[in-house]
Order: structure tokens, then C-alpha cells, then sequence
């Protein structure tokens, strides 16, 4: 009896693990190559919403950028209209959360314009930005 | 009287400034010159729309 109230905690406590596992790694996972470029600080979050680029990038990097920021503003399109607003200012709300869910040691831009290595404190963003 | 004057006047001063200074050297910046800052928005307007850009954050992990 013992046995088995270890084996149902055990069961219930792999399925919470998997559970938890599955839900933080969202939909799908970032690009290896677009993760290095990020982590290695090459490539940085602008206040519009768009990926920029942080010095002159390699060609790979300059296709893996365009790519994504063709990507985010069909993303923003479709949400603006859906929210009755303009591409712009959906690209911008989501620059918001975007530049505060930084990791540290990547690039982001601040208001002024001027790229920014996240630190452990909180982002300089927008006063606009909730 | 004559408010042409005043313009003609500064029109030639330049154009002497511009004379004496040799030439003038441009330069284009080896980035790409990107960025508006002065993003017309209201904060009232970003508060609106927070929530559904979280959502869109967290359904395409892939792009952001």
C-alpha cells in the first residue's frame, strides 16, 4: 500500500514535470542560428517592434532578420486589424514586452535610439510602455 | 521696406561662406539609416493593446 502511494506520487509528479516542461517552451522554439545571433548580442530588439541589427551583420544574419521582421509585421497586420488599430502602434505595444522579456547580455534598443545590453535590472523603455 | 532684402543679404553671405570653405565632403553611414523614433502612439492605446500582444508573443515563440 505504501508502494503504491509512491508509485501514483511518482506518476503524478512526472506528469506536473511534463506538464510544466511543455508549457514553456511554447508553440515552437526559436531558430538555433536566430538565438545565437541574439545571445551573442549581434541582433537586438528595436522600439518598433522589428529586429535590428547591432554593427554591420553577416549575410546570413541580414537574410535571418529579414526574414523574421517580414514575419512579426504579417503578425502585427493581422492583429491590428483585428484590434482596430494600426500596424504601428501594434508593433510598438509588443516592442513593450518584447524589450522587457530581454534575456541578459542581449541587445535592445532605448527610447533614444541607442542599443543597450540587458542587465539583470529592468530595461530602459518607453514611458509609454505599461 | 523692401522685405527681400534681408533674405538676399543671407543668400550671399552663404554663398561667400560657402565659397571661402572649399569643399564639403558627404559621407553615407555604412548602416542602413532605420529608424523614426518619434512613434505616434498614445499610452492609452498601448495599455488597449498589451494583452493581445502578449498573446501573440507567446503563439509565435518562432519569430519573437
Amino acid at each position: 500500500m505504501t508502494g503504491k502511494r509512491i508509485m501514483v506520487a511518482g506518476i503524478v509528479a512526472a506528469g506536473a514535470a511534463a506538464i510544466l516542461s511543455v508549457a514553456s517552451l511554447g508553440a515552437v522554439e526559436r531558430d538555433p542560428a536566430y538565438q545565437a545571433a541574439r545571445t551573442s548580442g549581434q541582433i537586438g530588439e528595436q522600439i518598433d517592434g522589428y529586429l535590428g541589427f547591432v554593427g554591420a551583420p553577416s549575410a546570413s544574419v541580414k537574410a535571418l532578420v529579414e526574414d523574421l521582421n517580414i514575419k512579426r509585421k504579417a503578425a502585427y497586420t493581422a492583429q491590428a486589424r483585428a484590434n482596430g488599430a494600426t500596424v504601428e502602434q501594434f508593433a510598438f505595444t509588443t516592442a513593450c514586452r518584447l524589450i522587457a522579456q530581454t534575456a541578459p547580455g542581449e541587445k535592445y534598443q532605448a527610447p533614444d535610439g541607442s542599443w543597450q545590453t540587458r542587465g539583470a535590472a529592468a530595461p530602459i523603455r518607453d514611458s509609454r510602455c505599461p | 521696406m523692401n522685405r527681400k532684402m534681408p533674405a538676399t543679404g543671407m543668400g550671399l553671405l552663404l554663398l561667400g561662406g560657402m565659397m571661402m570653405g572649399g569643399c564639403v565632403q558627404v559621407q553615407a553611414p555604412d548602416k542602413p539609416i532605420v529608424i523614426d523614433l518619434n512613434i505616434n502612439i498614445k499610452q492609452e492605446v498601448v495599455y488597449r493593446l498589451d494583452s493581445k500582444a502578449q498573446q501573440l508573443i507567446e503563439q509565435q515563440t518562432e519569430i519573437f
